[in-house]
């Protein structure tokens, strides 16, 4: 997938999960009073309503919940196949990420393999995917 | 003696096409015409509009009209009326008008479903699609990975079916096969040709589990349908179709975040409505802009444990037109076209009201269940001829 991804546009309440990547870190919004990660990231938790929330940092470890392999150019320039997966974020309960499986043929991809993220720059944006642990 | 209930009165289909030069509010507008023609009603009887996902700007081909712009040109006297995506998915817009109709704001609502993504394809001049810089929404979960279609959101689902359920391609194919089938008996479907399970197995996939004929395709049209107040139906000549049950969800506006798609919580949800079971169903229309969404649909209205919706639809026998539970009997989205959501609730009525011809269920149906959406929102509707 040489070709520019779409990127995300920044704010307050993105940036910490989309450039976190700079120092090597997946970091999720967090409730410091109830202690859930609220995911996409907002400035309240959806489970205790407080607002005493922040960005952490987890592990950068989880699971392939589920995934596909993509074969359709949606546009032109784009490299296929690919795969595109759910992954549960360990340490993060509910919390799971579309992403991208790479570093391995799509055919090893499987759900409940462990996985890990690497990032991929493109502008200001640090993009989490994921590659398996062997 | 009051009548509280909503009904689905008159129901009306412009042509079906891809690429078609009509404008789409004539499109509308014919669709219009044959609502009211059937149901005997003046458009100065209409006192109320609603549709999904109302006008969409920088993507008009997906909705190129809006409700207020139809209350405008065909001069209609609204004391009601709605329009937007925020709702549970397509068919929201006719439970909204069934909630309306209740509460006595209006009497006669069109509920209308227009469709221009072909057309627009074509004619990228007078439908532009404005390039963005940046995605921002919900977008920007899925789009950064190049998951740019619902397809690949769908196939993530599928695919759990597939490695958790043994759902196998030829079990899938029942959809695509049963909705080509059928589509085969409709004069006004998408597409007229038979499709062979031949021809399903060697298609290229799209995103796996997911080939080319599990997937609707873009179309043009306009669906229409009139939901009228219980006590207005002196009024109206048709055959009056009861709602008898509307249930609809959304928990996460995601498709990574929820657990399972809406339809399954909504599913579970339309028989507190209702002292109806589903082995009272007489023929399902289920929203099948991708094949396993129909699956799902099967799955969480109880037809099936879940899970066991692929050994359900094996073999087609059961969907089929002569089966025990016909399945989208105009051919569903991936036959008749995407008519996006309407097409599911006019089919249901055409069957209740025994006016489906060469692809009329037989032994008189009484009750049908119709659904829209796929994903984190979900609509399902009980139908029935009293």
């Amino acid at each position: 997938m040489a070709a520019p991804r779409p990127l995300p546009r920044l704010d307050d309440t993105n940036r910490a999960f989309w450039t976190g990547g700079a120092e090597q870190e997946l970091r999720l919004m967090h409730c410091r009073d109830c202690d859930a990660f609220i995911h996409p990231p907002r400035p309240v938790c959806r489970n205790c309503l407080s607002e005493n929330v922040a960005p952490r940092t987890v592990a950068g470890t989880g699971v392939v919940d589920t995934f596909t392999v993509n074969y359709q150019k949606w546009h032109p320039a784009m490299e296929v196949p690919f795969v595109i997966a759910r992954v549960a974020v360990d340490g993060a309960p509910g919390v799971y990420l579309t992403t991208n499986i790479v570093g391995c043929p799509v055919e090893a991809v499987d759900i409940g393999d462990r996985v890990r993220v690497v990032f991929e720059r493109q502008d200001d944006v640090y993009l989490p995917l994921f590659e398996k642990i062997d | 003696m009051t009548n509280g209930d909503a009904y689905i009165t008159g129901i009306g289909q412009s042509q079906v096409g891809m690429k078609l030069t009509r404008h789409p509010l004539l499109l509308t507008l014919d669709a219009v015409r044959e609502a009211l023609a059937e149901a005997n009603l003046g458009i100065d009887q209409i006192d109320g509009v609603s549709t999904y996902p109302g006008r969409t700007p920088g993507l008009l081909g997906f909705s190129p009209v809006g409700a207020d712009e139809l209350v405008d040109a065909l001069g209609i006297k609204a004391t009601w009326y709605a329009g937007g995506a925020e709702i549970t998915s397509q068919l929201g817009a006719v439970v909204a008008a069934a909630a309306a109709v209740r509460c006595g704001l209006a009497r006669h609502v069109i509920c209308f479903r227009t469709v221009y993504e072909a057309a627009a394809l074509a004619r990228p001049d007078e439908y532009p699609v404005p390039r963005r810089d940046r995605v921002d929404g919900t977008s920007q979960w899925t789009a950064p990975f190049n998951a740019l279609s619902a397809a690949t959101w769908t196939a993530q689902y599928a695919m759990r079916h597939v490695k958790r359920y043994g759902l196998t391609r030829e079990q899938l194919a029942q959809i695509a096969l049963t909705g080509r089938a059928n589509a085969a008996l409709n004069p006004r479907a998408l597409v007229r040709e038979p499709l062979t399970m031949d021809e399903y197995l060697s298609a290229r996939m799209i995103s796996s589990p997911l080939c080319l004929y599990d997937c609707d395709r873009y179309t043009d049209a306009s669906t229409v349908l009139i939901v009228s107040a219980g006590d207005a139906l002196d009024e109206v000549s048709c055959t009056p179709i009861r709602i008898a049950a509307m249930a609809g969800s959304v928990d996460r506006l995601s498709w990574d975040q929820a657990e399972w798609m809406a339809c399954y919580p909504t599913g579970i949800d339309l028989w507190k409505h209702t002292d109806y079971k589903p082995s009272d169903v007489d023929t399902a229309q289920l929203y099948d802009g991708f094949s396993f969404q129909a699956v799902a649909w099967l799955e969480a209205l109880g037809f099936c444990d879940i899970g066991e919706g692929g050994r359900f639809i094996e073999g087609g026998k059961r969907i089929a037109l002569d089966g025990e539970l016909p399945l989208n009997t105009f051919g569903g989205q991936i036959g008749a076209g995407r008519l996006h959501g309407f097409g599911f609730a006019h089919e249901a009525v055409v069957q209740l009201r025994g006016k489906g011809e060469a692809r009329q269920v037989a032994g008189d149906p009484r009750v049908a269940v119709c659904t829209s959406g796929g994903g984190p929102l979900a609509t399902a509707l009980l139908l029935a001829r009293d």
